[in-house]
């Protein structure tokens, strides 16, 4: 018997000049001790369905048509019967646990006032109950950790607060949007098996909302594919990651990075271009293409930076270290990959070898010439065009008061004061070719662009310079696997056509080792292991290496028997 | 160049500024409002039916002339006429052009000086920032009009006396423009530590873009909304501010007489029955810095949501 039953159901947006169809006749149920994934890219409608549960759609969002059970009962009939089941028969897990506690109330406070709210308990009743909330939620030391304020607490312990809060008066639906999204690998799986215990341990049937398949594979039972408001799919996780039917869902399959073998390329089924497969790139025309030497292009040696926590404390005991004497070197032509969690220092080496920062004491060597004591402006000049870097957040990296066309043209502009006109227009003509815009984008705004398309933007105007050393500071981790996959692809093309050297950072195991030849793994601004990509994932030394890759999603566990 | 002007045009009226304007009634009738004022400011020679300040065409006769509509006023003078016999309407027309060119130059100026101030405090920080931040802190302790004064009565000082009724207006400017910086430089300094940290800014530096550059080409787009914004409503405090210095006459000289200034003639008629000199430009006021404001709150609401 399904305990939660949604039928046919639709969910609309009017907006000023057209109608967003959020979600289209979506139909499935889910029953008690069960895990259901709600999968899909972003704009899929798996957070309309989930919020449609809780009745939680924003303005201008109406359901326009169909209908949700819970055990039997309709829910939008009366609106009256969702207030009464929302927070007590519906437990609700939030992406951020950053947002989702109030930071002026004590952790035991909000416990309190949500029991108190649903059940008739009186405070003393509801305080032990609230300890034991926590304790089950694997929080050490609840008794005193009950007062602390949400601050006091680490991401991933948040999250379980946000757990036993979900949990409080003994629901029986789950609905977790994105529960591990803002969090690290390690505590990801530490988060992810806390949901799975209590779903067995309280009988619970749980929706789990995410984008990320290795979640999917290792902890749900039946997986819900969703594309563009539509449910594509839906069956037992093994058969649907295993032998997908439909062909959307293959080709999300496909784009996720493999966890146990490297490959060539992502096997793209939706390719934009049909003809990109010949790699001439015109721009090779005008690439003054550099010669590989077997030498090192960067050298770092004892590399520190240490940031001024405050004004007014003048002892440096109360600097943060966020890179602690790391050195390595990166070759030229190779893609060097740095891994590690949030903290670890890895943007902040980043935004050394840049030169957005100074670091506080060693050296960057760049082509043989220290390139951190550069005084002379003109000198630094030469080194800015060599190394060029694309951000993470493909929305804040583009200016977007300017059109394309100004945003490409002003690194060719200043490297190259003497270009003409015309010359200019062919010169990012041919840039916006090899990162496979059309000649149109150049008119645009970056607005009208999606966040794949926007990184390609941020590709050509790095590739303008004709750089040597491109940074990839997590270049794909704000947009979906297929587009991921094609940016990867495009950056691998880049390499090949170019001779590039990359510096490739992510948190992403199994893409760092889809794109790098080398990997340096970081914990805390400390350096913990240098290697050889597959020798690293076969046979790691450090037990740091060990445990990331031990706790890391993977999408083959399906094939596993659990 | 048509096509390209009407593709404009299409896309301004496809906007969604344009949509919430058009969803507004206060936005569209304060705008209308101005619009007649502008127009009629700027056109006045043509439109004004008299010019109060040819002696020839005046006739101490036609003094104390009340509206048309009350007892003893002619079509001739459909607002009446002041002590001297010239047209109320001419004057008030004549007027608003003095306080709108006073309003739009002082707030011109400090536009320029607080968002040049601002925004290199922003983005360059550390003690010219502490320094530049500070000033304007002690300077909104003193009340703006003060400041105004201030600057007024010091300039007073040293221009000689001829030479100051030719140099009013630019004092004005002046001293109502440096009594309304701090506002943009705290404005334009908040946006610009915001957009600084923004990737596209990394993103230019490390292509080489001059520091200079960077905030022009960059920084200054990005943060024009909420400047346009306290701009406008800046500008009717800028007109009050005149008409109230004109009014204490420190402002404009009366030969060449601003809406303030009209108040403050008629003022000294108020009780004598001529209630018509001070009150058709006191209205007249009041509409004008009420319809900028009202566009200026619209404006506020449309460009930037998240103020509401």
């Amino acid at each position: 018997m399904s305990f939660l039953k949604i039928n046919n159901l639709s969910v609309n947006y009017i907006m000023r000049k057209e109608t967003v169809f959020a979600a289209q006749n979506v139909k499935f149920d889910v029953s008690k001790g069960e895990i259901l994934g709600l999968v899909g890219e972003s704009g899929s409608g798996k957070s309309t369905v989930g919020n449609a549960i809780i009745n939680l759609i924003d303005e201008p969002g109406k359901i326009s048509e169909g209908s949700i059970f819970i055990d039997n009962i309709d829910i939008y009939k009366d609106p009256k019967t969702i207030k009464t089941l929302r927070g007590k028969k519906i437990g609700i897990i939030f992406q951020d646990p950053q947002t989702s506690l109030n930071p002026l109330l004590t952790v035991g406070e909000q416990l309190i006032e949500t029991i108190q709210t649903h059940l008739s308990l009186n405070k003393a009743d509801a305080k032990s109950r609230a300890i034991n909330l926590l304790k089950e939620v694997g929080i050490t030391d609840a008794e005193n950790r009950f007062d602390n304020y949400p601050h006091q607490f680490s991401g991933g312990m948040r999250q379980r607060v946000v757990i036993s809060l979900a949990l409080c008066c003994e629901p029986e639906l789950l609905i977790a949007d994105e529960p591990t999204t803002a969090l690290d690998v390690s505590i990801q799986s530490q988060i992810l098996d806390l949901i799975k215990n209590l779903t067995k341990k309280r009988n619970l049937a749980v929706i789990l909302i995410t984008h990320d398949m290795g979640v999917i594979a290792e902890t749900t039972d039946r997986v819900a594919v969703m594309k563009k408001g539509i449910l594509v799919e839906i069956g037992p996780t093994k058969e649907v990651l295993g032998n997908p039917k439909a062909e959307y869902t293959k080709s999300l399959v496909s784009s996720v990075p493999p966890t146990n073998k490297k490959i060539n390329r992502f096997n793209v089924i939706n390719k934009i271009n049909e003809n990109d497969n010949q790699l001439n790139l015109k721009i090779l025309n005008r690439w003054k293409k550099k010669e590989l030497n077997d030498q090192n292009l960067v050298e770092v040696k004892n590399l520190k930076k240490s940031f001024h926590d405050g004004i007014f404390s003048e002892s440096s005991s109360k600097d943060v270290v966020a890179v602690d004497d790391i050195s390595f070197n990166i070759k030229e032509g190779e893609s060097f990959g740095l891994v590690g969690e949030s903290g670890s220092g890895k943007s902040t080496i980043a935004k050394m070898i840049v030169n957005l920062f100074k670091p506080t004491s060693g050296e960057i060597y760049f082509d043989k010439v220290c390139i951190n004591k550069i005084t002379d402006k003109n000198i630094m000049l030469k080194f800015r065009r060599q190394i060029q870097m694309i951000f993470q957040d493909p929305y804040s990296s583009l200016n977007s008061r300017m059109k394309v066309y100004d945003i490409i043209a002003e690194p060719i502009r200043l490297h190259n004061t003497l270009i003409k006109e015309n010359e200019l227009k062919d010169y990012i003509n041919d840039l916006l070719e090899s990162v496979e815009l059309t000649k149109k984008s150049a008119d645009r705004y970056p607005h009208e662009f999606s966040g794949g398309q926007r990184q390609r933007i941020s590709i050509a105007r790095a590739l303008a310079t004709q750089p040597r050393l491109l940074v990839c500071d997590e270049p794909t981790s704000a947009l979906d696997v297929s587009i991921q996959a094609q940016i990867l692809n495009l950056l691998k093309d880049l390499q090949e056509q170019l001779n590039l050297t990359i510096l490739f950072i992510s948190h992403d195991l199994p893409v760092v080792r889809q794109m790098c030849d080398r990997i340096a793994v970081l914990r805390y601004g400390k350096l913990c292991e240098i290697s050889d990509t597959e020798n690293l994932f076969l046979n790691p030394s450090n037990s740091y290496t060990k445990e990331l890759l031990h706790l890391m999603p993977k999408i083959e566990s399906i094939y596993e028997t659990r | 160049m048509q096509n390209q002007n009407l593709s404009l045009i299409n896309k301004i009226i496809d906007s969604d500024i344009f949509f919430s304007f058009k969803k507004s009634p206060t936005a569209i009738i304060s705008s209308l409002i101005l619009l007649i004022i502008f127009f009629c400011s700027f056109f006045v020679e043509i439109i004004a039916p008299y010019n109060p300040f040819d002696p020839s065409s005046l006739s101490l006769m036609d003094a104390f002339t009340p509206p048309s509509w009350s007892e003893g006023g002619t079509r001739n003078f459909l607002l009446g006429t002041d002590g001297q016999g010239r047209d109320m309407l001419s004057t008030i027309l004549y007027g608003s052009r003095i306080s709108l060119i006073v309003g739009f130059s002082a707030i011109l100026f400090s536009l320029i000086l607080g968002v040049t101030l601002g925004l290199t405090a922003g983005y360059f920080g550390g003690r010219y920032e502490m320094f530049v931040m500070r000033i304007t802190d002690v300077q909104l302790t003193i009340p703006s009009i003060l400041m105004a004064l201030l600057v007024d009565g010091i300039a007073r000082g040293i221009i000689s006396r001829e030479l100051h009724d030719q140099m009013a207006i630019y004092v004005l400017i002046f001293a109502i423009g440096i009594s309304e910086w701090p506002q943009f430089a705290r404005v334009s300094r908040a946006a610009t530590l915001v957009e600084k940290n923004k990737d596209y800014v990394s993103a230019s530096t490390i292509i080489g873009v001059s520091n200079l550059m960077i905030m022009v080409r960059h920084i200054l787009p990005n943060i024009l909304r909420p400047i346009l914004v306290i701009g406008t409503i800046g500008l009717a405090l800028a007109i009050i501010a005149e008409s109230t210095l004109s009014f204490l006459g420190v402002g404009v000289p009366p030969t060449t007489p601003s809406l303030g200034t009209l108040i403050r003639i008629g003022n000294d008629f108020l009780f004598s029955g001529e209630w018509w000199i001070t009150f058709f430009p006191a209205i007249f006021l009041v509409l004008l810095a009420f319809s900028i404001n009202l566009l200026g709150d619209w404006m506020r609401d449309t460009l930037n949501p998240k103020l509401k």
